[in-house]
């Protein structure tokens, strides 16, 4: 049987503000356990919310940058349920009139087409704290600093058909968090979170599958995996004549596999009501407008940008518009160099494989924009070739100053001189007979090809300072001539 | 509307309330005659009246995004039972 | 010196006859001496009083004093305050000392008043005759084997027995104006919002409402001015001005159109009650005021709503306390379950128990809407009831209960009995109105309080008609028989 994937995606964004939600405690990551957890945070008798005016706003720029109906009016409800990262018993959250109504994204499939995902709703709530499990005398710990950092909680319809789809979604969303500023969008930090739910049918049926929801996913290629993982379990329990059951599964990343939460599987009676402590949150058009007028240019405007403004490919413009800091690095050094392929090339290229194995974002790039831009600019004026520059580049990297003063230290600058590279090139003639003959009695359309090895030799020569387009000049009229 | 002894035991499941065995029949009773009490309500036609959720007519208002709370921990963890390390403690957590 | 009001006590004060210091100490001995017979206090913050009644001398030395600096108060004990144990007449809180002091308390505080001790209330402020509480019931000083109504039944037998010239309380259903009524004091619940409520212990949200409990309409007059006004910790607290109460108690009642609500005269309330009522509405037409009749024909529903709504916001507020942060903790736990599950049990009495039940199941899947949503409805068809009530009159006047000051024990073991204890004082919660009880005689020999219930915010208006009544009359001056001292 041809199974069809069927996939929403429930998308928790820690909102950067500086104090939380409805306390003036502060947010900030990583502090000793429950220092930033204040009277409200802890549910003290007698302690009340008062809300967060930036979590408000940031709230509004998200609906307004997924094409959402802002909600004029929205109310908070109590979910009641007892677990101790939860210090009041309820978690303070938006159910039937959420701040962010119905609203759109569009991502781009594999095969070049974009597929639109609509949003359900998006609400404001607060975050739990953290249960500690290492083992005090049996009991667990818990810290209650991360409690009522604001939230917000991004509901996809099941608009996606596949793993790879949700991941395009996931990064789209992440990439407009980020993009505006309200979410840092780290998810090994829990800044984002993802949970799927995931239902198989069989093709051409309308109703959906039983779902189950995973949890637990904590980077991009979590996504995908854990999908595909749940899939072939749901594919292989139905076609063993088994039934899928609603539940909530834990994604471990280790073993590549799913399992049920059991402390979760007790039917829950939430209990809803609207939060008596807090008042109906009504805002107006001027203060939409307000926001909208603020508004960073998004990710798919800015790709559509580049590709139009700076001929970018789609894909170098959909890498370097996913993140707005990546953006903004590019556009500087696109700025200063005047080339933006050129540009695009090397931060997709060098820059992005170091921040990788350094495990870093642009924003921590020890090689700011321009410095990169002296480096292209120098590849550009013909000072050091494409190779020499790749050296350069980690220099920068790892003992900063800027490319000039790197090349005149190491005296790196390119080699320009025909009287210097033609006696280079005399120089590996003469000592790569072999070679030289086997050129010669090479077909005329095969010789092309052999040029390299000449040009290897004599870049090797040179320490890879002789400027290449000349060297293959002369290299190829010296070599014609004996044919 | 009337509830049995089962009903009572799930409200107080949910309300996390031990019940022991000698309880749970009064909690029934009584319970019973609330709500009995409160079922008055069902004979007064409410259609179309919009549910009253407080009776302050008047729209949240906003705190400023700036720190007010610092580091107080000590004394609020004065009064708890169980702490160690900052953290406090209650039974394992199964996730 | 303990017959005096407060504004009779701010005067001697400010006349030098005593100092805070010697005042303090003597109520404090007072209490200690009587307080045995009435179980007022649950706990008598004797240090952190005279350390107060030395600051508010020095203030008063240097000028700085207000008109309530030096002046003794008790907080019903679901106040917060700093370094005082806060028990809310709970086991659960038993050890609780708040790290806080309520926005209410720090008010008083500022102004100069001086704290005795924290009074003896029903468990999280549920109930109607202070039987609830886990330090044992109050005994009404107007006769010793009688309930002084509740919640705030430790405050008001405390102010009957002159044992503090005013004290805090609250009132979600009728929890200042019943126990006001039944001591024989002034009690005033103002509009929903007019006090903030943090760092008051929530028993329902959108109920709960703090007020002055005192001798007079003049003295609550003097205390709702400090106690009122917006609190940005308190989303809830209203933003509307605060007027110079005392300024206008002596406006004429001229022409004050009173609306008598005909469903609160109606059979089922003591006869003697509702002549005392009538009485006290005659002294008013002398004062130069109309009477008309007016009719608020939900009053039968107030109290159905409300053993929905309360109990349901009080079913959620009450989760917090869970044996993990603060207050009580059962035994070696188990595991989680039988830590929230016995820990609760423990913690908690009958009566709330009962009540985060009923609100439990109010809320549960399958009965919100026959429940909750229907009672909200109920709740705005109350409001409007008053609405359109108050837009043809100025006040309105009805009893405060249906009966005066019962025995203990008498409707202990029927909490359905007890709930009608507060048919006339629950609607006017439901709709946020205030509402005042102030003396009006006496039903063989126990006291019966009359109430005046006014609009949104106007609680100066309240006041007024309260102390032209009392500049006419001595009900609020009586003094139970059995005050062994004067």
């Amino acid at each position: 049987m041809e199974w069809e994937v069927v996939i929403g995606l429930e998308i928790h964004a820690q909102l950067a503000t500086n104090t939380k939600i409805f306390s003036g405690a502060s947010t900030a990551f990583g502090a000793e356990p429950n220092t930033q957890a204040c009277a409200v945070d802890l549910a003290l008798p007698g302690t009340l919310p008062v809300f967060n005016e930036n979590a408000l706003r940031m709230a509004v720029m998200f609906g307004l940058a997924v094409n959402s109906e802002i909600g004029k009016r929205s109310v908070f409800d109590r979910k009641n349920y007892f677990y101790p990262d939860l210090p009041k018993g309820y978690q303070t959250t938006q159910l039937a009139e959420p701040i962010v109504g119905p609203g759109y994204v569009d991502i781009e499939t594999d095969d070049g087409d974009t597929r639109r995902v609509r949003i359900h709703h998006a609400h404001l709530e607060e975050d739990a704290g953290k249960s500690l499990h290492e083992d005090f005398h049996g009991m667990s710990g818990i810290d209650l600093n991360r409690a009522g950092t604001p939230l917000v909680e991004i509901v996809s319809e099941p608009d996606m058909r596949s793993s790879k789809e949700a991941a395009a979604y996931a990064r789209k969303i992440h990439a407009i968090i980020t993009t505006l500023g309200i979410c840092d969008g780290n998810m090994a930090e829990g800044s984002m979170r993802c949970d799927c739910n995931v239902s198989i049918r069989p093709k051409g049926q309308a109703t959906l599958g039983t779902r189950t929801e995973l949890k637990n996913i904590n980077s991009f290629r979590f996504i995908e995996r854990a999908i595909n993982t749940e899939v072939a379990r749901q594919i292989d329990l139905i076609e063993d004549g088994g039934r899928v059951i609603q539940e909530t599964r834990l994604y471990d990343p280790d073993k590549n596999e799913t399992r049920s939460m059991r402390s979760k599987e007790e039917a829950n009676d939430y209990r809803y009501f609207p939060c008596p402590d807090l008042l109906p949150v009504i805002i107006d058009d001027a203060y939409i407008d307000a926001i909208r007028a603020e508004l960073p240019e998004l990710p798919d405007a800015r790709r559509a940008r580049f590709i139009e403004q700076y001929g970018l490919s789609d894909y170098d413009a959909g890498v370097l518009s996913s993140d707005r800091a990546q953006a903004d690095y590019f556009e500087t050094v696109a700025e200063l160099t005047k080339n933006a392929k050129l540009s695009a090339n090397w931060i997709t290229g060098e820059l992005a494989r170091l921040l990788n194995q350094a495990d870093m974002t642009v924003k921590q790039s020890p090689v700011s924009a321009d410095q990169l831009a002296g480096l292209i600019n120098r590849i550009q004026d013909n000072t050091i070739t494409g190779k020499i520059a790749k050296n350069v580049f980690e220099l920068l990297w790892n003992e900063g100053g800027s490319a000039d003063e790197i090349i005149a230290a190491k005296g790196l600058k390119q080699v320009n001189d025909t009287g210097a590279i033609e006696a280079a090139i005399d120089q590996v003639i003469a000592q790569c007979t072999t070679q030289v003959e086997q050129y010669i009695a090479a077909e005329p359309d095969k010789r092309g090809k052999m040029l390299g090895f000449f040009m290897g030799q004599v870049m090797k020569l040179t320490q890879g300072k002789a400027n290449p387009g000349q060297v293959q000049g002369v290299l190829k009229q010296k070599l014609d001539q004996r044919c | 509307m009337s509830l049995d002894r089962s009903d009572v035991e799930r409200i107080a499941h949910l309300a996390r309330l031990a019940m022991n065995e000698n309880e749970a029949p009064e909690y029934t009773e009584s319970l019973n005659s609330i709500l009995t009490l409160i079922d008055q309500l069902q004979a007064t036609s409410t259609d179309g009246v919009e549910p009253l959720a407080h009776p302050m007519d008047a729209v949240q208002r906003l705190r400023a995004d700036e720190v007010s709370e610092l580091n107080q921990r000590d004394a609020l963890q004065a009064c708890a039972p169980a702490v160690e390390n900052g953290l406090f403690l209650v039974p394992k957590v199964i996730e | 010196m303990f017959n005096l009001t407060l504004s009779e006590l701010s005067n001697a004060l400010s006349r030098g006859e005593f100092s805070s210091l010697e005042l303090t100490q003597a109520f404090l001995d007072r209490i200690k001496r009587l307080d045995t017979q009435y179980n007022s206090f649950i706990t008598l913050s004797e240090e952190h009083a005279l350390q107060q009644a030395k600051a508010a001398d020095t203030l008063r030395a240097t000028g700085q004093a207000t008109a309530l600096t030096g002046l003794p108060i008790a907080h019903k004990d679901l106040f917060c305050t700093q370094g005082i144990r806060t028990s809310c007449g709970s086991k659960m809180l038993d050890n609780f000392i708040s790290p806080y002091n309520a926005t209410l308390v720090e008010r008083l505080n500022l102004a100069g008043m001086v704290t005795l001790g924290k009074t003896n209330m029903d468990e999280f402020a549920m109930g109607s005759s202070n039987e609830s509480s886990y330090y044992g019931p109050v005994k009404n000083p107007w006769d010793l084997d009688r309930v002084p109504g509740g919640s705030s039944g430790g405050s008001a037998a405390a102010v009957a027995a002159r044992l503090v010239p005013a004290a805090t309380g609250s009132d979600t259903g009728g929890s200042i104006r019943q126990p006001a009524a039944l001591c024989g004091i002034t009690g005033l619940k103002p509009t929903y919002g007019r006090i903030s409520r943090y760092g008051m212990v929530a028993y329902a949200s959108s109920f709960d409402q703090a007020g002055p409990m005192t001798r007079t309409a003049e003295d609550a007059a003097l205390l709702l001015q400090v106690m009122a006004g917006e609190d940005p910790l308190d989303s809830t607290c209203a933003t509307q001005a605060v007027p110079n109460f005392s300024a206008s108690l002596n406006d004429s009642l001229l022409g004050l159109r009173i609306g008598l609500p005909k469903e609160y005269f109606a059979e089922g309330t003591d006869p003697v009650i509702l002549e005392r009522v009538r009485e006290a509405i005659a002294e008013f037409e002398k004062l130069g005021a109309t009477v008309k009749e007016i009719s608020l024909p939900k009053t039968q529903l107030s109290i159905p709503a409300y053993y929905i709504l309360a109990p349901a916001e009080a079913s959620s507020n009450l989760s917090r306390f869970d044996g993990v942060r603060y207050g009580h903790r059962c035994d070696s736990p188990k595991d989680l379950e039988d830590l929230y599950k016995r820990t609760r049990a423990e913690g908690f009495g009958a009566e709330v128990k009962r009540r985060i039940m009923v609100g439990t199941y109010a809320l549960s899947e399958g009965f919100y809407d026959a429940y909750y949503r229907k009672a909200q409805q109920i709740r705005r068809m109350i409001q409007q009831d008053f609405i359109q009530a108050l837009s043809e009159v100025d006040v309105i006047m009805a009893p405060v209960t249906p009966c005066s000051a019962f025995r203990l024990g008498e409707k202990n073991s029927d909490p359905v009995s007890m709930y009608m204890e507060d048919i006339f004082t629950l609607s006017l919660n439901l709709a946020g109105l205030p509402g005042m009880s102030i003396p009006c005689g006496f039903a063989d020999n126990l006291p019966v309080g009359l109430q005046i219930i006014g609009n949104y915010f106007d609680e100066a208006k309240l006041l007024n008609v309260a102390h032209q009544y009392q500049q006419v009359t001595n009900w609020h001056q009586q003094s139970p028989a059995n005050l062994s001292e004067g």
